[in-house]
C-alpha cells in the first residue's frame, strides 16, 4: 500500500522549509521533529504567561505524562506490514530519544494476540514437567526471591527486515525502532527453577504467555541457567501491559520474540518442542532453500538516529551525530563513523554506561560545511564481531531471511539538511 | 559434532550443579501445582507427540469446520484471503524470489500445526476448538497441501506416522557468518573510491505519513 499523501507539492514545500524558505509541517515524514516557528511574544525583552502566573499544582498530574510539545513524539506503525493490527507491531522513536534507555511509554510492542489485560491478583505461574517439586507462583512469591536490576536491550529478530530487498523505509524509526533498551527488576530464572528442582535430563524449556497467542518458544537450559530473569518492572515501574505486566521472561542477547510476556508457565522437558515461534516464523530462509532455525543471538548492530530522515540537519555549522549500537554477544567496544559511505571511517565517542547487552550511545560532534554525505555506522562489540554491510549479509544469505538484518545503514543528507534511507555502492 | 550438540552437553553439566543448590537452599516459596492444574494448562505438543491428546478426526470433518471458522480469514482451500496467512500451497518456492512457506511448502513437524491451532486459532477465539476438532482441521490441512487423500482420518495413534516435506529443510546456527575481527580490523581509510546511490527508499515512497495515523 502506497501512502496516499505523499504528493509532489507537499515533498516541495517540505524541501522549501528545510531551507528555511516556507510553509511549516507540511507533508512531513512521519514523525520528523519539526522546529515550530513559536511566538515572539514569549522572547526577550517580553515575560511570558509561565513566568507570571501561577502553574497547575502537584494534584494535576498524578501520573505525569511529556509536555504537549513532544506530543509528536510516539510510537507508530506500518499499517501495509500486516493482516492486523492485532497481530502487529509499532516501533520505537529512535531519533527522539537519546542516552542509553528506552521510557516505557515508547518502548515498541510488537504483540500476537493483542495486549492482555491481567489483574495480578488473577494471574499464576505454573513451572512444571522435569522438575522434583511443580510449583505455583503468585506475582507476590515470585517477589520474595533475591531481586537484581540488570539494563537490556530487547530486538525484535525481525527489526529491519523489511529492507532485506533494499532501502525501503525512510526513518530509524521504521527501520530499526523494534528496539529498545530499559532496566529490569526482578529474579534470576535460575533460582526459581531451583526451588522446583531440575531432573537430571533436564535441557529445554518452553515458557508460555497468557495472551490470546499463548506465545511459546524452546530455550535450552544453557541459557535459562546463565542470565535470564523472571521481570515484573522495566525502569523502576512496573511492565506496562504492553511488555507482560505483571510478569515476562527476560532472555538477554536473544531474539525478542523469546522474552514471553505475560508469563504464566514453564515447562521443562528434554527436548525442543519446534512450535510455530521457531519453525514457521523466526527461521532464517537462506538462498539454497535451506533454513537456519534456533538463531537466538541478536547480532552487533549500529544505527545514527541524528540526522536521519526524521530528524533533518536544521543548520550548517556545530552539529551532533548520535546513534546507538548494541550486541546480544557482550558489550559494544567501538562504533565508527563514515560520511562518504564507507570509503573512510572515523570512530565515534561512545558516552554513558556501558552494560553488557544493552544499548550503548555514540556520538560524533562535527561542523557541517553544508555537503552532502553519505552517513554510515559500523559497531563492533567486545567478542570482536564487526557488524557487516547490508550486501555482505546478502552474499551469504540471500534476501528472503526476514530476520537478523544487522546491516550497515546508510542515510544519505542533502545539501539541505533532508535524509533519505540508502543503498550504496560496495 | 556442532555447536549445537556441544551447548546441550554444557546445560547438562550445569544442571546438575542447579539441582545441588535447589537442595542447598530451598526457600519454600510457591505452593504444590496440582495435578488438575498442570493438566489444565499444559497443553503444548512435541514432534514426538508427547502432549497430543485422545482424539481423531478426519479430511471431511476439518473441511466443514475450517469453511466455518477458518476459511474467511485462511480461504476455502488455505491459500489464504487478502493479508491473511497462507497455509497451504508454496512447493518448491523456497529457492524462488518470492518463497510461499506454509505447513507443506516449509513447516518440518506436524505436531507444530496442532499444537499452534489448538492454542491460538481461530484467531480471536482462541482455544475453543475440541481435540477431535483439532484433528479434523489439522488433517484438512494436509489435504491441502496434497499430503493426504480425502480418506484420511488423524489421531491420535497414527499422528507420528506422518512426516512433513521439509524435515530436513532446516540447519543449526552457523554465524557468524560474516568477517569479525579475527580476520583482521576493518578498513579505516580509501576502502572504497566512487561511491555512488544505488537505490533510494523515496523511489518506493511506502513510509507512512503523519496523516495516516
Ligand atoms: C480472523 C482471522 C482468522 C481466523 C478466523 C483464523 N485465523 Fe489462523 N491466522 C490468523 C492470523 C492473523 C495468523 C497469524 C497470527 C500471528 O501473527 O501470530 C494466523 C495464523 C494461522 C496459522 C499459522 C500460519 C503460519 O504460516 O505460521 C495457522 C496454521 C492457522 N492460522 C490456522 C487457522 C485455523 C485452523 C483456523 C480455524 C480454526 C484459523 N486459523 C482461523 C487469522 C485467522
Amino acid at each position: 500500500m502506497k501512502k496516499q499523501t505523499g504528493t509532489a507539492e507537499t515533498k516541495a514545500s517540505r524541501r522549501q522549509f528545510l531551507t528555511g524558505a516556507a510553509a511549516l509541517g507540511a507533508g512531513a515524514v512521519a514523525g520528523t521533529s519539526t522546529a515550530r516557528a513559536g511566538n515572539p511574544d514569549n522572547l526577550p525583552p517580553n515575560i511570558p504567561d509561565w513566568s507570571r502566573y501561577l502553574g497547575d499544582g502537584v494534584d494535576a498530574r498524578p501520573y505525569g505524562m511529556p509536555s504537549e510539545h513532544e506530543a509528536h513524539v510516539v510510537r507508530r506503525s506500518v499499517p501495509w506490514l500486516t493482516a492486523d493490527p492485532v497481530s502487529s507491531v509499532n516501533f520505537t522513536p529512535l531519533h527522539e530519544l537519546d542516552g542509553i534507555l528506552t521510557p516505557n511509554g515508547l518502548a515498541f510492542e510488537r504483540h500476537h494476540g493483542g495486549i492482555a489485560e491481567i489483574d495480578p491478583a488473577d494471574h499464576r505461574l505454573i513451572i512444571h514437567g522435569l522438575v522434583d517439586k511443580p510449583l505455583m507462583f503468585t506475582l507476590d512469591e515470585i517477589k520474595r526471591f533475591p531481586r537484581t536490576n540488570r539494563t537490556y536491550f530487547l530486538e525484535c529478530a525481525a527489526n529491519s527486515g523489511m529492507e532485506w530487498r533494499g532501502a525501503q523505509l525512510n526513518g530509524c524509526q521504521f527501520t530499526h525502532g523494534m528496539v529498545h533498551c530499559v532496566m529490569y527488576t526482578g529474579v534470576m530464572l535460575k533460582d526459581v527453577l531451583a526451588q522446583c528442582g531440575l531432573k537430571a535430563n533436564a535441557r529445554w524449556l518452553l515458557p508460555e504467555g497468557a495472551d490470546a497467542s499463548a506465545m511459546t518458544r524452546s530455550i535450552p537450559m544453557e541459557k535459562a541457567l546463565d542470565d535470564c530473569m523472571i521481570a515484573w518492572a522495566m525502569n523502576g515501574e512496573a511492565l506496562r501491559p504492553a511488555q507482560g505486566y505483571p510478569m515476562r521472561l527476560v532472555v538477554p542477547g536473544w531474539e525478542g520474540n523469546m522474552w514471553i510476556k505475560w508469563l504464566r508457565r514453564i515447562e521443562v522437558g528434554d527436548m525442543a518442542w519446534h512450535h510455530r515461534e521457531e519453525t514457521s516464523k523466526y527461521t532464517d530462509l537462506l538462498e539454497n532453500g535451506k533454513a537456519r532455525r534456533f538463531t537466538w543471538v541478536m547480532d552487533a548492530k549500529s544505527v545514527i538516529t541524528n540526522p536521519s530522515p526524521q530528524a533533518p540537519l536544521k543548520a550548517k555549522g556545530r552539529n551532533v551525530l548520535t546513534g546507538i549500537a548494541w550486541s546480544g554477544r557482550g558489550t559494544i567496544d567501538r562504533v565508527d563513523v563514515s560520511i562518504d559511505g564507507g570509503a573512510n571511517w572515523q570512530t565515534a565517542r561512545l558516552d554513558g554506561p556501558s552494560f553488557d547487552k544493552a544499548i550503548h550511545r555514540f556520538y560524533v560532534d562535527f561542523d557541517w560545511d553544508g555537503r552532502e554525505m553519505l552517513l554510515q555506522s559500523r559497531a563492533i562489540d567486545s567478542t570482536g564481531y564487526v557488524q557487516p554491510t547490508k550486501n555482505q549479509l546478502r552474499a551469504v544469505r540471500g534476501e528472503n531471511s526476514i530476520y537478523h538484518n544487522n546491516g550497515i545503514q546508510t542515510w544519505l543528507v542533502r545539501s539541505n539538511g533532508e535524509a533519505e534511507n540508502v543503498e550504496v555502492s560496495a | 559434532m556442532s555447536k549445537f550438540l556441544l551447548d546441550v552437553t554444557v546445560a547438562l553439566a550445569m544442571v546438575g550443579a542447579a539441582w545441588t543448590t535447589a537442595h542447598a537452599e530451598d526457600l519454600k516459596l510457591g505452593r504444590a501445582a496440582t495435578p488438575e492444574e498442570i493438566a489444565a494448562w499444559d497443553i503444548d505438543v512435541r514432534p514426538d507427540g508427547q502432549g497430543l491428546p485422545e482424539g481423531q478426526g478426519d479430511v471431511i470433518q476439518g473441511e466443514e469446520i475450517f469453511a466455518e471458522k477458518c476459511a474467511y480469514c485462511h480461504g476455502d482451500f488455505a491459500e489464504g484471503v487478502d493479508r491473511w496467512p497462507v497455509l497451504s500451497g508454496g512447493f518448491d518456492t523456497l529457492q524462488s524470489e518470492r518463497p510461499v512457506k506454509t505447513i507443506g511448502s516449509y513447516w518440518p513437524y506436524l505436531s507444530t500445526v496442532w499444537d499452534y491451532v489448538n492454542r491460538a486459532m481461530p484467531f480471536g477465539d482462541a482455544q475453543s476448538l475440541t481435540p477431535d476438532e483439532v484433528y479434523a482441521l489439522t488433517a484438512f490441512l494436509l489435504y491441502t497441501n496434497d499430503l493426504v487423500d480425502d480418506e484420511f482420518v488423524l489421531s491420535r495413534t497414527n499422528f507420528a506416522t506422518v512426516r512433513l516435506p521439509n524435515e530436513d529443510g532446516f540447519i543449526e546456527d552457523n554465524r557468524p557468518d560474516t568477517p569479525t575481527l579475527a580476520d583482521g580490523e576493518p578498513c579505516m581509510s580509501d576502502c572504497k573510491t566512487g561511491v555512488v546511490v544505488t537505490m533510494r527508499a523515496q523511489v518506493l515512497d511506502v513510509t507512512p505519513d503523519d496523516d495516516d495515523d
